[in-house]
C-alpha cells in the first residue's frame, strides 16, 4: 500500500516539477517584460507543488531521502511524469497550448482529490487548486487570444494543438496503482474527470476558433517511466549542480 | 525602429490593511483583462494586494510641471491653513 501511495504521489509531483522546469526555460525570453513574470510565477507555483508532493512522498517511502534527492537524483526511467509536460516550449502558442491542456486537467484533478481519504493529498489540493485555476485562466486566455488573433497567430496556435494533441489521452491514463487507491478512497477515477475536461477544452478552444484535430494516434508512457527523448535533456539541466557537485546547498 | 507596442496601464493596488486604491507603476496590456491579470503577476506576487485598478495611461490629464511655480508656490507662505494655532485643552489626548 505504502508503495503504491508513494508510486502516485511520484507521478503528481513529478508532472508539477517537470512541467515548472519546462516553464523556467522561458525565464527572461518571454515576449514582454509583463508575460515573462507570469510565465516565471506559474513556473514556481508548480515547482512549489513538487516540493509538497516530494516531502510526502519521502516521508511515505521512508528510507530517508529527501525531496531533493527525489528531485535531483532519480534517472530518466524512474520520473513518472506525463509525456505531454516534457514536451519542448515551441514558441509563446505551443507554450500556452501545453499549459492550457494540462492545466484544464490539473484543475478537474486537483477538484476531486480534494475529496481524497487523505488528508496530506486533501490539503495539497486544495493549496494546488487555487494556483491551478490561475493558470488555467491565464493559458485560456492566452489561446482564445492567439486562436481568434492575426492570421498567423491561429496558423501557430493550432499547430500547436495539433502536435499536442496526442500527449492528451494520457492525461487520463490508470493502472493498477490507481485502481488500488480508487478502491481505498485516496485516488480520484480520472474516467469521471474525462467528460469534463472535453467539455472545457472544446468551450474553450471553440471560441478560439480553433480545431481538434482528428488523428487518434495517442502516445503513452510516461506512468511508466517511458519517456520521449527530450526528458533527457531536460534532467542533463535540471541535475547538473546536484551530480557535479554532491549535497551542495545555496 | 516602428515596433508595435501594446497601450500602457496605469495600475493602483489597494493594500490589505489600506482603505484606497495606491499607485504602483505601469505595464504595457492588450485590453482590461489582460491589464488586470499583468497587474496582479506583476505587483501583487508579494502579497501586496487584495483590490486592482487598472486605467489607461493616456485617459490620465496630468498638470503641466511648468504651471508648478502658478500652482503651488502660493500656498506655501500660507502656514495659517494648517490647523496649527488652536490651543488645545489640557483634557484632550490623542491629538
Amino acid at each position: 500500500m505504502s508503495a503504491t501511495l508513494f508510486e502516485y504521489v511520484l507521478r503528481i509531483g513529478d508532472d508539477s516539477l517537470i512541467l515548472g522546469h519546462r516553464l523556467s526555460e522561458w525565464c527572461g525570453r518571454g515576449p514582454i517584460l509583463e508575460e515573462d513574470i507570469a510565465m516565471t510565477n506559474i513556473a514556481l507555483d508548480l515547482v512549489g507543488q513538487a516540493t509538497n508532493l516530494y516531502d510526502y512522498a519521502a516521508e511515505i517511502e521512508g528510507k530517508g531521502r529527501n525531496a531533493d534527492q527525489l528531485a535531483f537524483l532519480r534517472f530518466d526511467r524512474e520520473y513518472k511524469n506525463l509525456l505531454l509536460v516534457e514536451q519542448p516550449n515551441g514558441d509563446f502558442g505551443m507554450t500556452m497550448m501545453r499549459q492550457f491542456l494540462f492545466d484544464a486537467f490539473r484543475k478537474l484533478f486537483f477538484e476531486s482529490l480534494e475529496q481524497s481519504s487523505d488528508h496530506q493529498l486533501r490539503a495539497i489540493a486544495s493549496k494546488s487548486l487555487k494556483e491551478t485555476k490561475y493558470h488555467l485562466r491565464h493559458s485560456s486566455e492566452w489561446v482564445i487570444r492567439l486562436g481568434d488573433g492575426t492570421e498567423e497567430s491561429k496558423i501557430r496556435v493550432q499547430e500547436a494543438l495539433d502536435t499536442l494533441w496526442r500527449y492528451t489521452n494520457e492525461l487520463f491514463y490508470q493502472d493498477d496503482i490507481d485502481q488500488e487507491l480508487i478502491q481505498n478512497g485516496i485516488a480520484p477515477d480520472l474516467n469521471h474527470l474525462r467528460k469534463d475536461w472535453e467539455n472545457l477544452v472544446s468551450n474553450v478552444l471553440n471560441e478560439a476558433t480553433l480545431e481538434i484535430p482528428n488523428n487518434n494516434w495517442q502516445h503513452q508512457g510516461g506512468r511508466k517511466g517511458f519517456h520521449s527523448e527530450h526528458l533527457g535533456k531536460i534532467l542533463a539541466e535540471l541535475q547538473y549542480m546536484q551530480r557535479a557537485y554532491p549535497n551542495m546547498e545555496w | 525602429m516602428s515596433k508595435k507596442e501594446w497601450p500602457l496601464w496605469e495600475v493602483f493596488i489597494r493594500s490589505k490593511a489600506g482603505l484606497n486604491h495606491k499607485h504602483v507603476g505601469s505595464l504595457r496590456a492588450a485590453d482590461a483583462t489582460m491589464a488586470i491579470e499583468n497587474a496582479r503577476d506583476v505587483y501583487t506576487r508579494r502579497s501586496e494586494g487584495i483590490s486592482i485598478w487598472v486605467v489607461p495611461s493616456n485617459q490620465v490629464t496630468a498638470s503641466d510641471p511648468s504651471d508648478a511655480d502658478a500652482f503651488y508656490e502660493p500656498a506655501h507662505s500660507k502656514v495659517y491653513r494648517h490647523p496649527t494655532f488652536y490651543d488645545v485643552p489640557d483634557g484632550i489626548s490623542h491629538m
